[in-house]
């Protein structure tokens, strides 16, 4: 059996003596292996920022939103009839077993002042369960309690924005803050969330106990009533179901027949995010298959070349023959010329995708992720590329047959 | 043991519908140590026997024993087994791989056997040594002279001690001063080393130097005896 290291050393030299060709061939594979990670780092920053997104949100959320009304034959639109109440989500809460936790939501923007600050924002009553149902955390203080809730107390919890906002340099936690002219207490400081998936800043809220916003901050037309209730499953396996009881115990409630339409509507917003998550993968495959046309081009350019270095080289090859090269020995000299020329395209080729994938953040502002994984698959592809159109260039010379070989001119 | 015994042994080359008898069931013997040359002129078969005898090509029908081994029936890789460990050529054009050097040429025939640098590197150095190019091991063919290339092919050819050196034209590109040094190199590894030595060639004054003479025509052996001392 020929010796492989001196193989390498044999078709590194065999390369070296063309070396505008070699480099031709090789960016080929320079430009297929770039474009691959380069591609695949668009596609895994964009589906990295997405499940980012929706993790933010909460997971295994289902939102129920007040019906429509039918207001003399004009339809009014979705939440235009407020239905929901407290007791619905206190119903939903005991009664349906694939519901972890639910939120009631009223909300409505107010002015915010703390000493001679103030800001504009979204003050969202709530009860104690929403840091659950939203996967939050605080960053510092407490939240409040159920006892808060019950007795309309006037404590709030603030989003960094508002905090930023409000107090720069300050610890907000224990000091007074007036919503719309009533003192309340910072109990405590929401953590970062970022944007939402349709580009909300999250952070911008003051959260405040559901009853005192009904009683003290808005004086709804319709006291008891929320805006929407936030609903977390208990597991993704779980939201189908926790669809359904919500929907079967609402009819229930609200006593809507079977020929009636709902009052309420139910979104299960992970199925929606998940469905948004899975487009931008189809989108990275598509764009990594893209692109591995073209390193599948950059093979046959080897395959290409080869050829002609067989032909070029018969002579060689009937030398290699005479001197007791097997079929196996001439095969392996040429695989392995392809594959040094795949595999040096390949590490330059990684080195362009990086530097253009950053290129590509920088300049265009897109969140690129190079994984090593997309490292492997190309370099690896790049190297199945090499020996697969390596092959039939080797197999070709090593079907010679040793006396026109050494005859050839 | 005969090192060569080839018993009628033909070979018909068929071109569509025209087949062409190159040899016609040739028999010879030859032992082991002898110093051979076959004559003959162009297309009388003298190159295809040739080409038999390096176990390059397979004969159509007979015979052929290397060492008591019958090779005419051996597959190719087979083949390729008993040209590395027993045959060694050289060429008219000398055949040395270009761009490479001396002992990188000299080097071959041990890459196949999976020799290590190391090994590959003293070997070839011995036999360089030998053929009187010391010195020379790093200069590519087309810095040597044809002689110095005849030399290294010869090195090439001893270097895996094969028994039998098959010389094709040897001197065919080399003027006579060079033919006459290549010649006497090929006389001394003849009788000092007792290498079976089989030549081919048109020249009688090369043909001289060997002490059986083989003509060859129309695919036939014609004559075959001791050279006459002239």
């Amino acid at each position: 059996m020929i010796n492989i290291p001196s193989t390498f050393r044999i078709s590194f030299r065999a390369l070296r003596v063309n070396k505008m060709r070699s480099a031709l061939t090789m960016l080929g594979i320079v430009i297929g292996v770039a474009a691959v990670i380069a591609m695949l780092s668009v596609g895994t920053g964009a589906s990295t920022q997405i499940s980012e997104q929706i993790s933010s949100m909460g997971s295994n959320l289902i939102m129920v939103l007040p019906g429509a009304t039918t207001a003399g034959g004009v339809r009014m639109g979705m939440g235009s009839q407020p239905t929901l109440t407290l007791g619905d989500a206190e119903a939903i809460q005991k009664e349906s077993s694939a519901v972890a936790d639910v939120a009631p939501v009223i909300s409505e923007v107010a002015q915010v002042v703390y000493g001679n600050q103030n800001w504009s924002t979204g003050v969202v009553g709530t009860t104690p369960s929403m840091i659950n149902v939203r996967d939050w955390h605080l960053s510092s203080g407490r939240p409040f309690t159920d006892q808060d809730v019950k007795n309309a107390i006037k404590v709030c919890l603030l989003g960094q924005t508002v905090v930023d906002n409000l107090f720069g340099d300050v610890n907000p936690v224990g000091q007074i803050i007036r919503i719309k002219k009533i003192p309340f207490t910072v109990a405590g400081v929401l953590a970062v969330k970022g944007q939402s998936p349709n580009g909300q800043d999250q952070d911008d809220t003051i959260f405040v106990p559901v009853t005192t916003a009904q009683k003290r901050l808005f004086g709804t037309t319709f006291p008891g009533m929320v805006r929407i209730l936030m609903v977390k499953a208990k597991s993704t396996e779980n939201l189908p179901a926790a669809e359904k009881q919500i929907t079967e115990l609402l009819k229930q409630r609200h006593h809507i027949g079977p020929k009636q339409e709902d009052d309420f509507t139910v979104r299960n917003l992970t199925q929606f995010m998940q469905a948004a998550e899975q487009s931008t993968r189809v989108m990275t495959l598509l764009l990594g298959s893209i692109a591995s046309v073209s390193l599948i081009v950059g093979g046959i350019g080897i395959m290409n070349i080869m050829l002609v270095s067989v032909t070029e080289r018969t002579r060689e090859i009937g030398i290699r023959m005479a001197v007791g090269a097997k079929t196996w020995d001439i095969r392996l000299q040429f695989i392995i010329e392809a594959l040094t020329l795949s595999l040096i395209g390949g590490a330059v080729g990684i080195a362009a995708g990086v530097s253009s994938s950053k290129a590509v953040a920088m300049l265009a502002g897109w969140p690129t992720i190079v994984s090593p994984f997309s490292i492997l698959i190309a370099f690896g592809f790049s190297g199945l590329v090499g020996i697969f159109f390596g092959f039939y260039p080797a197999y070709k010379a090593s079907l010679l047959n040793p006396i026109d070989a050494l005859r050839y001119e | 043991m005969a090192m060569i015994e080839a018993v009628e042994i033909s070979k018909i080359y068929s071109m569509g519908d025209i087949s062409v008898n190159a040899l016609e069931r040739v028999s010879l013997t030859i032992e082991k140590g002898e110093f051979v040359a076959i004559m003959g002129p162009s297309g009388s078969g003298k190159s295809t026997f040739m080409n038999i005898l390096g176990c390059l090509d397979k004969p159509t029908s007979g015979r052929y024993l290397l060492e008591d081994i019958d090779v005419s029936h051996l597959k190719r890789d087979e083949l390729a087994d008993i040209r590395k460990k027993k045959i060694g050529f050289v060429f008219q054009g000398f055949n040395l791989l270009p761009r490479t050097s001396a002992i990188e040429n000299v080097e071959l025939p041990m890459l196949y056997d999976g020799l290590s640098l190391k090994d590959r590197r003293q070997k070839a150095m011995v036999a360089l040594k030998l053929v009187g190019l010391e010195g020379r091991e790093h200069h590519h063919p087309n810095q040597l002279s044809g002689g110095q290339q005849q030399r290294v092919a010869i090195a090439r050819a001893l270097v895996n001690t094969a028994p039998v050196i098959l010389a094709d034209e040897p001197t065919g590109n080399l003027d006579t001063k060079t033919s006459v040094e290549i010649m006497e190199f090929l006389t001394k590894l003849n009788k000092e080393s007792g290498i079976t030595i089989i030549l081919i060639t048109h020249e009688h004054d090369i043909a001289a130097y060997s002490r059986r003479i083989i003509r060859f025509l129309d695919g036939r052996i014609i004559s075959d005896e001791p050279r006459k001392r002239p």
